[in-house]
């Protein structure tokens, strides 16, 4: 990447403003889109942090209804967890292959992406109906309208970014991994690597710390 | 079928919304129908309505904002009416019910659909064009940002004619508009018209952000940018760091009414007190993301208008940024009486305090900036100055107000409500009309008329003293804000005055439309043809009025701060350019189509119509996965046609050697 960006620089301008002080003129484009999607990430972990704000504050307020450690699994958590943490390194895995533009590869990464993400997904639905059924939907108390908004938006951004995933690979298959493509698939990549960081906080904020 | 929606939805047995509802939507068809038979829709649709430029972007912001001015405006002088004949036995023409809607509507529309596009529109207009670029980072996101915030402004007009809108103020605080105490559909107009143009806001944050720290013209290192870019981008981080804020909150407040959960409800565990922590958190940073962009304006017509470089260049950029910092930590100023206990509020007592240290440097700067210049009292200099005299006293109210028990005394009164409107229309607004009569003739190639300029600047200065010194007074005198009926009949004289002073104000935007009407008229005679009519010091003057799409057909070498004034000084006489291919973006009809169907659908959430809002939510998707499909966004102007275009301008002004 940094020698496509440097690369991209116009020869005419002098290299003494290229470096440190911001005066080398627009950035390539790449660079320019990769920038901006990290902007627009840094606001939706903001988002996440105004729910995470109200998961601290209406944690302890179960209303006589169920408490944390009443109602999480430890092991199903900790088995989610792993899921999304290999989709991430196959991401990794995947977003490699395509910038040697070896579709074949990144093809069958982005397909362990999926899975594992499709797993993580399906294991937390599971979760989510085993506490309706027990009465410990999100309309119980405040600990649980926080948990379930909390975690159900994460889960949210994951089914939203599987989908992307799908639509990208579709047009990796149609176009192949041209510029614009490869743009794409930054972007997308890039927020899989966010919701793991994400994620990390809510196994570490309502799970562990909520058995506790 | 239509979900809550039903004819009982139309006011029928209230004459005032109807009559006024009645008058909005015969100008409304009026306007389509006189777009239609003049054959503009075409026009329109190519050259706005579809237009990613950011400056055909800006003035779509700029005009959103000066026409929801109007009804906001309306919403205030029906306030002021209220209250100056509702005293005593009088009960005035507004009953309580709608009543309460006024205030909330005008609240909301001025903060959100004023304020907010007023400021978005002149950072868009003019950003790209002093940083010497061709457009935002991404212009089509810049158009889908626009449309966005249109579709939130549609929405909120919608509750004017089908059904009603909130009457729970402008915070909306729960439990109050929580389903058990606001079960009809004001609320969720208010929740759903703010997601929606929130959306836009963060978009536009994003954008903005990426330009400023991305896409400027060679030599262009930061500490050579103007002072506006630095303030836009302040407000811009700003957007992107509070407005998520907003969008959890509302999520939650959402979820509470449509899912029946507890996050501010009194029962099950909800704690309202929460909501407006949050809702300040963004809050605070809000009145900064409007005031910092007003303060770019003023640095800009300052500098310009006294024929200096602007005084303490460094150390406007250091007081912007700890004004961008410092705007986090004061939330809990705006409910000191919520009882958080004497050390939290003395904390954040002090730190609102200590805002007053840097907006204190920025007005010295000013000041010492006109020192000793060639002071040149044009329209937008007039307001700069209004401007210091003003937010001085407003800035002055406030740090009153930051003492916690200074607050406890007049903690939603009138003399609260006179501080905010002290700063924002002696701070935002008035920077908003300095902008707007500083970069016209930029935007149109003709100058406004200067003499019903002035007498607008003079309007709106005396009519905000005349309607809102009194409101200081009866603040201290013990009136609470929001009173739809005045209990007090010692009050009436200085009500009398403030609806005097809105009347004053009024008076002000007529001189205002009568300004662009005459302008308009004259344009011939006005044209500026120089592209630099203020003799002004950055790169926007350096192009045509108006600027052709591209900006600058050869890029900018920046050398110094005020580049245009350097560049002046060094001589005009630059070698002949030789221009190269530029590519720019192709008008895209993305965001008018997305907006459209967020509109369908926020009106779908509202009414409780849940097949229209599956169907207007894929529709919408459906639009975005079309736009993200396409690899043919850009078109190449070459550089023949760049040729004929300059040509075309340089020609008439070109030295006949």
């Amino acid at each position: 990447m940094t020698v496509a960006a440097i690369q991209a620089v116009p020869s005419v301008v002098p290299t003494e403003l290229v470096r440190g002080r911001g005066g080398g003129g627009p950035a390539p484009k790449r660079t320019v889109v990769a920038y901006g999607f990290w902007i627009f990430i840094l606001s939706d972990i903001v988002m996440f942090s105004g729910l995470f704000a109200a998961y601290a504050v209406l944690s302890g307020n179960t209303a006589g209804g169920p408490k944390p450690v009443e109602l999480f699994n430890l092991r199903n958590v900790f088995i989610e967890t792993m899921c999304l943490l290999f989709s991430s390194y196959t991401c990794g895995l995947g977003a490699l292959s395509a910038e040697r533009r070896e579709p074949g590869r990144f093809l069958i990464f982005a397909l362990f992406t999926f899975v594992l993400g499709s797993a993580f997904l399906i294991i937390e639905a599971s979760e989510f109906a085993s506490m309706v059924a027990k009465g410990a939907g999100p309309s119980r108390s405040a600990f649980l309208s926080s948990f379930f908004t909390l975690v159900g938006t994460h889960g949210v951004h994951v089914t939203a970014g599987l989908l992307w995933l799908v639509y990208l690979v579709a047009q990796v298959m149609t176009k192949g991994l041209r510029s614009s493509v490869l743009r794409r698939l930054l972007c997308w990549s890039l927020f899989w690597h966010a919701l793991d960081i994400v994620w990390v906080g809510v196994f570490t904020l309502v799970y562990l710390m909520g058995v506790e | 079928m239509l979900g809550r929606l039903t004819w009982a939805a139309i006011p029928f047995n209230e004459p005032l919304p109807l009559i006024s509802m009645g008058v909005v939507l015969i100008v409304i068809l009026a306007v389509l129908a006189l777009v239609v038979i003049k054959g503009w829709v075409p026009y329109l649709w190519r050259e706005w309505l579809t237009s990613v430029d950011h400056k055909r972007i800006g003035v779509m912001y700029m005009t959103l904002g000066l026409v929801m001015l109007l009804r906001g405006f309306a919403d205030a002088i029906m306030m002021r009416t209220q209250q100056t004949i509702a005293i005593g036995d009088a009960q005035g023409y507004l009953p309580p019910d709608h009543y309460n809607q006024i205030f909330s509507a005008h609240g909301t529309i001025m903060i959100f659909f004023v304020a907010m596009p007023l400021v978005i529109g002149l950072m868009n207009f003019v950003v790209p064009l002093q940083l010497g670029a061709r457009d935002v980072a991404f212009p089509t996101l810049n158009s889908v940002s626009f449309w966005l915030t249109a579709a939130g402004a549609l929405l909120i007009n919608v509750s004017l004619v089908v059904g009603n809108f909130a009457r729970t103020s402008w915070w909306n605080y729960p439990p109050l508009s929580e389903l058990a105490f606001s079960p009809d559909v004001g609320v969720d107009y208010y929740l759903w018209s703010l997601q929606i143009s929130g959306i836009g806001t963060v978009l536009t944050g994003v954008n903005f952000v990426t330009t400023i720290l991305k896409v400027r013209a060679p030599g262009m290192t930061y500490f050579r940018m103007p002072v506006f870019c630095w303030t836009a981008l302040a407000a811009n981080m700003l957007i992107v760091a509070a407005f998520p804020i907003l969008t959890a909150t509302f999520v939650m407040l959402l979820l509470d009414r449509y899912l029946g959960m507890h996050f501010f409800t009194n029962d099950g565990g909800g704690n309202p007190m929460m909501y407006p922590n949050l809702f300040w958190a963004w809050g605070h940073p809000e009145v900064y993301i409007l005031i910092l962009p007003a303060f770019g304006v003023y640095s800009e017509v300052v500098a310009t208008f006294s024929g200096k470089a602007l005084f303490s260049y460094r150390s406007m950029v250091l007081a912007t940024l700890g004004i961008c910092i410092l705007s986090f930590m004061v939330w809990l100023h705006h409910f000191f009486t919520m009882g958080a206990g004497a050390d939290v509020n003395a904390f954040f007592g002090m730190m609102s305090t200590l805002i007053a240290v840097p907006t204190g440097v920025k007005i010295f700067n000013w000041l010492f900036t006109m020192f000793r210049g060639r002071v040149v009292f044009t329209t937008p200099m007039l307001y700069a100055v209004g401007f210091m005299v003003t937010f001085v006293i407003g800035g002055l109210t406030g740090v009153l107000l930051a003492v916690p028990p200074v607050d406890f005394v007049l903690h939603n009164s009138a003399f609260l409500v006179a501080h905010f409107h002290n700063v924002i229309i002696g701070g935002v607004v008035f920077g908003a009309l300095a902008g707007y009569n500083y970069w016209f003739p930029k935007a149109f190639g003709f100058t406004l008329d200067e003499r019903l300029g002035k007498a607008s600047f003079w309007c709106w200065l005396v009519g905000f003293y005349l309607a809102f010194t009194p409101l200081y007074v009866l603040g201290l005198k013990g009136m609470t804000r929001r009173l739809q009926h005045i209990p007090d009949p010692s009050w009436q004289p200085w009500l009398l005055v403030a609806e005097v002073g809105a009347i004053v104000i009024f008076a002000g935007i007529l001189c205002q439309i009568a300004q662009l009407y005459v302008s308009i008229r004259g344009r011939e005679q006005r044209r500026d043809l120089s592209g630099d009519p203020w003799n002004g010091r950055t790169l926007e003057w350096a192009t045509a009025s108006p600027p052709p799409a591209y900006n600058f057909a050869v890029l900018p070498q920046v050398e110094s701060i005020d580049a245009f004034w350097h560049m002046k000084q060094a001589g005009r006489n630059a070698p002949a350019p030789s221009y190269v291919t530029i590519e720019m973006p192709r008008n895209s009809p993305v965001g008018f189509v997305i907006a459209f169907f967020a509109v369908v659908t926020g009106f779908a959430l509202i009414w409780h119509i849940w097949w229209l809002v599956v169907l207007g939510f894929l529709a919408a998707v459906v639009m975005v996965l079309v736009a993200g499909w396409s690899d043919d966004r850009e078109r190449e102007v070459s550089a023949a046609e760049i040729a004929q275009i300059e040509q075309a301008r340089l020609g008439p002004r070109q030295p006949a050697e």
